[in-house]
C-alpha cells in the first residue's frame, strides 16, 4: 500500500476529529503506521476544524503534508480550502447534504455523499461522520471495515458503547451508498 | 560541688549566633518557635522553609532540616514538601514583604487550600534586609527610604491586613496576631505558635501567627523607643487578636 | 507489545507515571493542558498527588519543595508559563535538585499564539533564568521517543541531581500516533536520595538544601561544582539521530518536530538523486557538537531548519566552526514548514 496523506475538515461538532482518529487507529490495528494531527485551539469551539492523517507501510516521518492524496470536506469552506490542495488524481469526498456547489477541478475524483440524509435514515443525524467514513473506506480501501469497527470499539466505551451498533450501521450505509452509486 | 544547668537554649536552635540587630524581635520569635518544636517533640520530623529577607539566615539558626525559598514563595515550597511527605511537620518563617507583597498569591492560596502547614509571619512594617524601604504593612505617614515624606494613601495605598484577609479563608485552622513586647505578650505568643503547629499536626488545616515586631535599625530608633512605637502605633493599625481557633484545647 | 494510539500530551504523562513520578503540580495552558488533566485522573489511581496550582510561579516552587524531599516530581507548561517558572528553575539548579519539566512550546514572543513553535530554544538550553546553570534538555520527535525521553529525563535528573526538561512543541503534544508503553517502574528501584534529601532529621544531623551562600568564595566553590558536573554531562550525555548520513553530500539539521519533517525532505530529495542526510539533535543541551563536527567534514554544506528565527543554528555554527557553509531556513509564529517548502529552500542553495 502506498502512502496516504488525508485531510478531514468541517465545522466543529461534525465529528471530523473522530473520523480521523478512527482511520489512524484502524491503520495501526492492521499493522500499518499512522499519525493523526489536529488543528487545535479556538477552532474546537464551533469554528472550522480539521485534522491530517498519514497512513503508510513505513514509520511516518512528517505528520505535516503539502498536498493530500484524499480530502474529506464536510462543509463548503473546507472543500474550497483543502480541495484546492488535493494532489492531481486525488479523491475529494464532499458532504453533499450541505455543499451544493462544485469545485472547479477536472483532475480529481469527486465523491458526493448526502451524509445527513443517510444518517437521518439510520436514525440519528449525529452519525453523519460515520456515514462519510463508510464511504471513504469503501472507495479508498486504505483501511478495512473490520479494523474500523475495532477502532470504534476503542473509542466508544462505557455508556457510549450502546451507540456502537448505530455507528456500525452508519458506516455500512455509507459504504453501501457509494457501491450503488 | 554539684554542677547543674541553670540555663540553656532550646534544642531546636543550632546555637549559631544570631545575626539580627539589637532590639530586633526575630531572636525572641526564633526562640519561641524552637521551644514549641522541643515541647511538641517534633525536631526530628520538622522541615523549615526560610524566606528572603532578614530572616533568610533562619535556616541556619534552627537545628532542623531546611531550605531557603525564592522571595515570597515559601508557602509554595512548603506545599510541595508537605504533599511529598504528609507525615512531616513543615513550617515557613516569613516577613511582611515576603508574605504580604511578593508572595501574596502563594499565601492566600495555601491558606485557602487549607494546607497542613504552619507559618510564622513577622510583621515589622518595613523592608529590613534591603535597607528600610516601604513594606506593604508600612503605616500611613511612616517614613521609610522609599516613602521619604511618609506613606501616603493616594500614592502607596493602605497598610495591608493579611490576617484579616486570611480570616475569611475556610482552610485556616488557627490564626492569631500577637506581640512579643512584654513578658505576658511573649507567653501568649508562644501559646499561639504552639496552636499553629498543632493545627498542622492534628491535620486540621493551615495555621498562621502574625507577630508584630520591631526594626530599630530601619525605624531609626533605640530598641526601647522601637518597643514603645510598636505598642503605641502598630497595635492601633494591627490590633492583636485571635481570629480563628479550630484547634481547641 | 500492543501498540496504543495516544495523544502526545497523554503519552508524556503516562510515561512520567511509569518512570515513578507520583507528584505533579501544574497550571493549565494550551497546548499542554491534557497533561494536567491526565495526571488529575491517573495519579490518584496509583497513590500519587495531583495539585492544580494558582500560577506557574507557585508551581515551580512546589516542584522545588517536593524535589527537596528526593521524590520524583514533575510539571508541564507551555512557553509563557515556562517563562514564569524561570526564577524557580534557577533556584532548583542552584540547590541541585532532580525534577522534570515539560515545555510544550507555542508561538511567541508575548502572548503569541498556541501553535507549535521552537522559539524557546535559547531559553531552554542557555540557562533561562539568572546565574550560570544548565538544564538537561531532551527534544522528542515522535511520541514513542517522547515516552522514552520522559523516562530518561527522570533518570538523568536523578543521576546528575539537576533539573531536566522535555522540550516538545504543540504538534508533539496534540498529535496521536501508535506507541508502546514501557512497564511500570518499581518504586523500590528508584535511586536512593537519603544522603541529601530533606525528610526531617530523624536519627541524623539536620541538613540544609539551598542555592544560597552569602560568601562569594563559598558561592564560587558551589559554582565550580556545578560547572564540573556540566562538563561531565557534555562528555557523557550527547544524544542524536542520523538518517541517511552514510554517503550524504548535504546535511540537514533539525530537532523535534522539524527533525522528523526533515526525514521526509531527505527521502524526497533522494528520489531526485540527491544524497541528503539528516542530523537530529536529541539532547539540545548538551548539544551533540562532537558528531556534528565530524559530519561537517564530509558534506558540502549544512542546512538547518527550525520553527524559529534561527536559534539552534547558532550551536550548529559553533560545532561546524566555519569549515563549511551553514545555511538556515525557518518559519516563525507557530507556522510549521512543510516538506515541499523546505525542499524549495534547499534547492536554492545548490
Amino acid at each position: 500500500m502506498a502512502y496516504h496523506g488525508i485531510v478531514i475538515a468541517g465545522f466543529g461538532g461534525q465529528g471530523v476529529m473522530l473520523m480521523g482518529q478512527i482511520i489512524a487507529e484502524a491503520a495501526v490495528i492492521e499493522g500499518k503506521h499512522s499519525t493523526w494531527l489536529p488543528s487545535y485551539g479556538p477552532e474546537m469551539r464551533g469554528g472550522t476544524a480539521n485534522c491530517t492523517v498519514v497512513v503508510d507501510e513505513r514509520p511516518v516521518a512528517s505528520p505535516v503534508i503539502d498536498s493530500p492524496t484524499e480530502v474529506i470536506a464536510m462543509n463548503y469552506p473546507s472543500m474550497v480550502k483543502f480541495g484546492g490542495r488535493l494532489q492531481s488524481g486525488g479523491i475529494l469526498f464532499v458532504n453533499s447534504s450541505v455543499v451544493d456547489r462544485d469545485i472547479e477541478r477536472d483532475d480529481i475524483e469527486i465523491i458526493k455523499v448526502p451524509v445527513n440524509e443517510i444518517a437521518e435514515e439510520v436514525g440519528n443525524p449525529r452519525v453523519s461522520n460515520m456515514v462519510m467514513l463508510g464511504a471513504f473506506v469503501e472507495v479508498t480501501g486504505i483501511v478495512g471495515t473490520e479494523a474500523v469497527k475495532e477502532a470504534l470499539k476503542h473509542k466508544l466505551t462505557g455508556s457510549k458503547s450502546a451507540l456502537l451498533e448505530l455507528n456500525f450501521e452508519a458506516v455500512r450505509r455509507g459504504a453501501e451508498f457509494v457501491r450503488r452509486r | 560541688m554539684e554542677v547543674r544547668v541553670a540555663f540553656s537554649g532550646p534544642k531546636s536552635l543550632s546555637g549559631k549566633e544570631f545575626t539580627y540587630c539589637p532590639g530586633c524581635h526575630h531572636g525572641i520569635i526564633h526562640r519561641l518557635v524552637a521551644e514549641v518544636i522541643d515541647e511538641l517533640g517534633i525536631q526530628e520530623k520538622t522541615i523549615m522553609v526560610a524566606p528572603v529577607g532578614c530572616s533568610v539566615f533562619a535556616y541556619e539558626f534552627f537545628d532542623v532540616d531546611g531550605t531557603v525559598a525564592p522571595h515570597g514563595r515559601a508557602l509554595a515550597v512548603a506545599t510541595g514538601m508537605k504533599r511529598a511527605l504528609p507525615d512531616r511537620v513543615v513550617f515557613t518563617y516569613q516577613g511582611d514583604g515576603d508574605l504580604a507583597a511578593i508572595g501574596t498569591a502563594e499565601t492566600v492560596h495555601a491558606a485557602n487550600r487549607g494546607e497542613k502547614l504552619t507559618t510564622i509571619f513577622v510583621n515589622n512594617a518595613v523592608y529590613g534586609m534591603t535597607g528600610g524601604q516601604m513594606a506593604p504593612t508600612t503605616l500611613l505617614g511612616q517614613k521609610t527610604t522609599t516613602t521619604p515624606y511618609g506613606r501616603r494613601a493616594e500614592n502607596d495605598g493602605y497598610p495591608i491586613h493579611m490576617s484579616e484577609i486570611l480570616s475569611t479563608m475556610r482552610g485556616v485552622a488557627y490564626l492569631e496576631r500577637v506581640t512579643v513586647s512584654t513578658p505576658q505578650d511573649i507567653r501568649n505568643a508562644k501559646k499561639a505558635i504552639k496552636k499553629a503547629f498543632l493545627a498542622q499536626i492534628k491535620n486540621i488545616g493551615f495555621g498562621l501567627v502574625e507577630v508584630l515586631s520591631t526594626c530599630p535599625t530601619n525605624w531609626g530608633m533605640t530598641p526601647v523607643e522601637a518597643q514603645q512605637w510598636l505598642l503605641e502605633n502598630m497595635t492601633k493599625e494591627f490590633p492583636p487578636k485571635l481570629f480563628i481557633d479550630r484547634v481547641g484545647d | 507489545m500492543k501498540k496504543l494510539m495516544m495523544k502526545g500530551n497523554e503519552a508524556i504523562a503516562e510515561a512520567a507515571i511509569r518512570a515513578g513520578c507520583r507528584l505533579y503540580f501544574g497550571y493549565p495552558i494550551t497546548p499542554q493542558s491534557e497533561i494536567a488533566e491526565y495526571m488529575s485522573r491517573r495519579l490518584p489511581e496509583v497513590g500519587g498527588t495531583f495539585l492544580q496550582t494558582e500560577s506557574e510561579v507557585a508551581t515551580v516552587n512546589m516542584v522545588y519543595g517536593a524535589a527537596c524531599t528526593g521524590k520524583r516530581v514533575m510539571t508541564s507548561t507551555s512557553s509563557p508559563g515556562f517563562s514564569l517558572m524561570q526564577e524557580g528553575i534557577s533556584y532548583i539548579a542552584g540547590a541541585e535538585l532532580p525534577c522534570v519539566f515539560v515545555n510544550v512550546v507555542r508561538g511567541g514572543p508575548g502572548l503569541g499564539d498556541i501553535q507549535p513553535a521552537q522559539s524557546d530554544y535559547f531559553q531552554a538550553t542557555k540557562g533561562g533564568g539568572h546565574g550560570d546553570y544548565r538544564l538537561l534538555v531532551l527534544a522528542p520527535s515522535t511520541l514513542q521517543e517522547a515516552i522514552e525521553l520522559t523516562m530518561l529525563a527522570f533518570d538523568l535528573a536523578d543521576k546528575y541531581r539537576n533539573p531536566a526538561l522535555i522540550l516538545a512543541d504543540g504538534m508533539i503534544g496534540q498529535m496521536m500516533e501508535p506507541v508502546e508503553l514501557p512497564p511500570m517502574r518499581d518504586l523500590s528501584t528508584l535511586p536512593d536520595h537519603s544522603s541529601w534529601a530533606l525528610t526531617g532529621a530523624e536519627g541524623r544531623a539536620p541538613r540544609k538544601v539551598t542555592s544560597f551562600n552569602i560568601d562569594p568564595y563559598g558561592l564560587e566553590e558551589m559554582n565550580k561544582r556545578y560547572q564540573e558536573k556540566y562538563r561531565r554531562v557534555e562528555r557523557e550525555e550527547q544524544r542524536w539521530e542520523e538518517y541517511k548520513t552514510e554517503n550524504a553530500e548535504y546535511l540537514l539539521v533539525g530537532y523535534g518536530t522539524m527533525g522528523r519533517i526533515l526525514k521526509s525532505v531527505a527521502d524526497r530529495l533522494e528520489e531526485e538523486g540527491l544524497a541528503v542526510g539528516v542530523f537530529r539533535p536529541i539532547s539540545l543541551w548538551p548539544f551533540p557538537d562532537r558528531r556534528l563536527k565530524e559530519l561537517s567534514e564530509k558534506v558540502r554544506f549544512v542546512f538547518t531548519v527550525e520553527m524559529s528565527s534561527g536559534q539552534m543554528v547558532e550551536d550548529v555554527r559553533l560545532a561546524v566552526d566555519g569549515r563549511i557553509p551553514v545555511h538556515f531556513y525557518g518559519r516563525m509564529g507557530g507556522v510549521v514548514p512543510t516538506p515541499e517548502e523546505v525542499i524549495r529552500a534547499f534547492k536554492k542553495l545548490l
